[in-house]
């Protein structure tokens, strides 16, 4: 054969171009088009996500709300401890523009107050004689910033000598809005770490479930199926009761992480072993598997970018019932403890019909968690049909 | 259909072992056990701890055994209807549990009902109905009941079902009735507290059923014999309930699976704030008291709730779906 094709090669006359071969040479694109129709898969996702106008507020919102806990500390206009012990179940104090027609700019009333002999209850009424501006960038409550340096820098702060209690005050007369700005800081964090657990064992295990197949399919098969049949909260709860109390609530926090990612797992890696196992009869993972690429390989590097955005959905998909778990966790007491502060934590002081009754602001840190699991899901889904950008 | 039933039973076995294993691992992490606890509670106290008699206590239960021994006990126990002893109450566990179960039962079934009769009618109307303003709301409706936290809403209902209602706060039935047997007068008042907790485990349920019901009917309504049906000038209601609409029921029976984990946590947590006569509450309790016997009893209980109704679920869809039975059923 070669012997023919090397007798036949001087007879026809073969041109070469020298030129580099331009394949679009005929049908010349714009810069505008070439952008457009050469980009990548993660472009053509951004694509479509912007075109998804609710994915992409809830994406500025939650990217808001993460950028928050960077700087907790500068936007709570009290610290996270300071007791206020003269504003006890104080309620919130309302932001008022005009003063007896007069423009002050932002300001709120100071307090009235007298105890109710009757009932004992401590009643606020709002004073129109104290008119108390709100000052901005200002000094209030000193703070030590991750540990590198000292500050006494607020956005907002209480005029001098008045108060600001724009979301009321706790039984120790804490400020609530200050308190749920750093809770904001636990709550959220707990949801990416223990993501990052499922996501890593969803992946190995789903991974290892979808390419093997065979008996290790069916032992890691039977496991999901058995974890599932637990009850999400009461496993959580029984788990969560066996973190010793010993331990100092660091230790809890990273506890509760790992027990709600270990729990979590079983949904994601569900979704990579079908995934898997269909891909892995493509041409290219044969491929692949011919040249010799180790099994390790052939996941990671061909199978796995392939859905990676889809996981990625899913996962954001699964942050929101992190968040719910941790916060009712918390409020019942077997999630974090104080001094830890999360959303969970602060209604925790909402257990019962009373404060409804009497004290309704402090259920107030359920807004922020209704918010962070709407953002979640909206985004979520945003994602999730941006990742077919082709469909 | 009859080989399909017993090959799911023999399936079950092996899951059913593993979660009383799982349990049994579960109710022996924390460190200790619950006579540690009692004697160092006593200690604290001042009290005098009679060593022999813990020493007797530590023989009769077990604890000197070795930890697979205890295990095999326990479950050999459960086989004969023995689930051990609940320490707190010093009393057998299955007299304990007693009627908490049944309760627990009750308020399940009857939320999953709701469920599926909040669902079922806005599920179809926003498929039909897609993108309209009905749509959009009824969405954003069923996603706030999903982000709201079930106990929170719980205690908010409590307040104003007092307030408008005067229904009695906590419980699940006035508290004349609490000792009495079951009688006409039980049965209405149960019925009058069981709304509460059922519509609020019920919310984020009923938002993901309408979800999927409305994913999967919007599916069947693109599909050509859907069009046919119309071209040939069929009812669009008696269109939409034959054919589109019993292609799309299947969620509503395969989602027992998840629906029933989901309603259990809820009622969990949403009967601890309530202060219902259910699992949830006792579980916290034997929980935080290391009561193992109890806690580990209830978390069992509430596994095989589950995995007896994905049972019931997977034979119900084999029914309606012979192709799940012609398969064995792994089509999902």
């Amino acid at each position: 054969m070669s012997q023919a094709t090397g007798n036949l090669s001087p007879l026809i006359g073969h041109y070469v171009s020298r030129e580099p071969f331009d394949p679009y040479e005929i049908e010349a694109l714009t810069p505008e088009q070439e952008r457009y129709y050469m980009a990548s898969q993660w472009t053509l996702m951004w694509f479509k996500l912007k075109r998804h106008r609710i994915a992409v507020i809830s994406g500025a919102v939650l990217a808001a709300l993460y950028f928050s806990i960077l700087i907790s500390e500068f936007l709570a206009p009290y610290d996270l401890h300071t007791r206020n012990t003269g504003f006890i179940y104080a309620p919130p104090q309302g932001i008022h523009l005009f003063h007896e027609g007069r423009f002050v700019g932002p300001f709120v009333y100071g307090y009235n107050y007298r105890l109710n002999m009757e009932n004992l209850r401590r009643e606020y009424t709002p004073n129109p004689a104290k008119v108390e501006p709100i000052r901005f960038l200002c000094r209030g409550d000193s703070y030590e910033y991750a540990g590198l340096f000292e500050s006494d820098l607020h956005f907002i702060c209480p005029a001098e000598g008045g108060t600001l209690f724009l979301l009321g005050t706790d039984r120790l007369g804490r400020d609530m809005l200050s308190r749920i700005i750093y809770g904001t800081r636990i709550s959220l964090t707990v949801g990416l770490f223990g993501i990052t657990i499922s996501f890593f064992l969803g992946i190995v295990l789903g991974g290892l479930s979808g390419y093997y197949g065979g008996w290790v399919d069916t032992i890691i098969q039977r496991l999901i199926e058995v974890i599932r049949s637990f009850p999400e909260l009461p496993l959580w709860m029984a788990l969560s009761a066996a973190l010793p109390v010993t331990w100092n609530p660091i230790l809890i926090y990273f506890g509760i992480t790992v027990i709600l990612g270990l729990i979590d797992w079983t949904g994601l890696a569900r979704a990579v072993r079908s995934k898997l196992l269909a891909l892995r009869e493509e041409d290219f993972a044969t491929a692949a598997v011919l040249m010799g690429a180790s099994p390790r390989r052939v996941i990671g590097r061909h199978l796995l970018p392939s859905f990676m955005s889809h996981l990625i959905a899913s996962a954001t998909l699964s942050i929101p019932s992190m968040i719910l778990g941790e916060t009712a966790l918390s409020f019942l007491g077997l999630g974090l403890r104080p001094p830890l502060t999360s959303w969970g934590v602060l209604l925790n002081e909402a257990q019962n019909i009373n404060v409804v009754a009497l004290y309704p602001w402090l259920m107030l840190p359920v807004a922020p968690v209704i918010i962070i699991v709407l953002a979640f899901n909206f985004f979520g889904d945003g994602l999730r049909d941006a990742a077919d950008p082709y469909h | 259909m009859l080989g399909y039933t017993i090959h799911r039973i023999l399936i079950m076995i092996p899951t059913l072992l593993a979660i009383s294993l799982i349990t049994f691992v579960i109710i022996q992490l924390p460190p200790g056990d619950y006579l540690t606890t009692y004697v160092a509670e006593l200690q604290s106290q001042g009290e005098t701890v009679n060593l022999a008699k813990i020493n007797f206590l530590r023989e009769q239960y077990g604890f000197d055994k070795p930890l697979h021994e205890q295990y095999l006990l326990w479950l050999f126990g459960m086989l004969e209807g023995n689930f051990g002893y609940s320490f707190e109450y010093d009393l057998p566990v299955t007299e304990v549990v007693g009627d908490r179960l049944l309760l627990s039962f009750i308020v399940s079934f009857t939320t999953i009902l709701f469920t599926w009769m909040m669902s079922f009618p806005i599920g179809i109307y926003s498929a039909t109905h897609q993108y309209s303003w009905a749509d959009h709301g009824l969405t954003f409706v069923g996603f706030l009941g999903l982000a709201t936290p079930n106990f929170l809403l719980a205690l908010v209902l409590l307040y104003f079902a007092n307030v408008t209602f005067g229904t009695s706060i906590g419980g699940l039935m006035d508290p004349q009735y609490l000792e009495e047997p079951w009688s006409w007068g039980k049965t209405v008042s149960v019925l009058e507290h069981l709304w509460i907790p059922v519509v609020v485990i019920g919310t984020s349920g009923t938002a993901g059923m309408i979800r999927r019901l409305r994913a999967n009917l919007l599916d069947e309504l693109q599909k050509q014999y859907v069009i046919t049906g119309r071209a040939k000038g069929l009812h669009p209601f008696k269109l939409l309930l034959k054919y589109p609409l019993r292609m799309a029921l299947n969620p509503f029976i395969a989602d027992i699976g998840n629906l029933l984990p989901q309603v259990i946590s809820g009622a969990a947590i949403v009967s601890v704030v309530l202060s219902l006569p259910t699992t949830g509450p006792m579980l916290l309790h034997a929980l935080q008291s290391q009561d193992m016997y109890l806690a580990g009893s209830f978390l069992l209980f509430l596994a095989v709730l589950t995995v007896i109704g994905v049972f019931v679920s997977d034979l119900l869809l084999a029914v309606l779906d012979p192709r799940i039975r012609l398969h064995g059923g792994m089509t999902r």
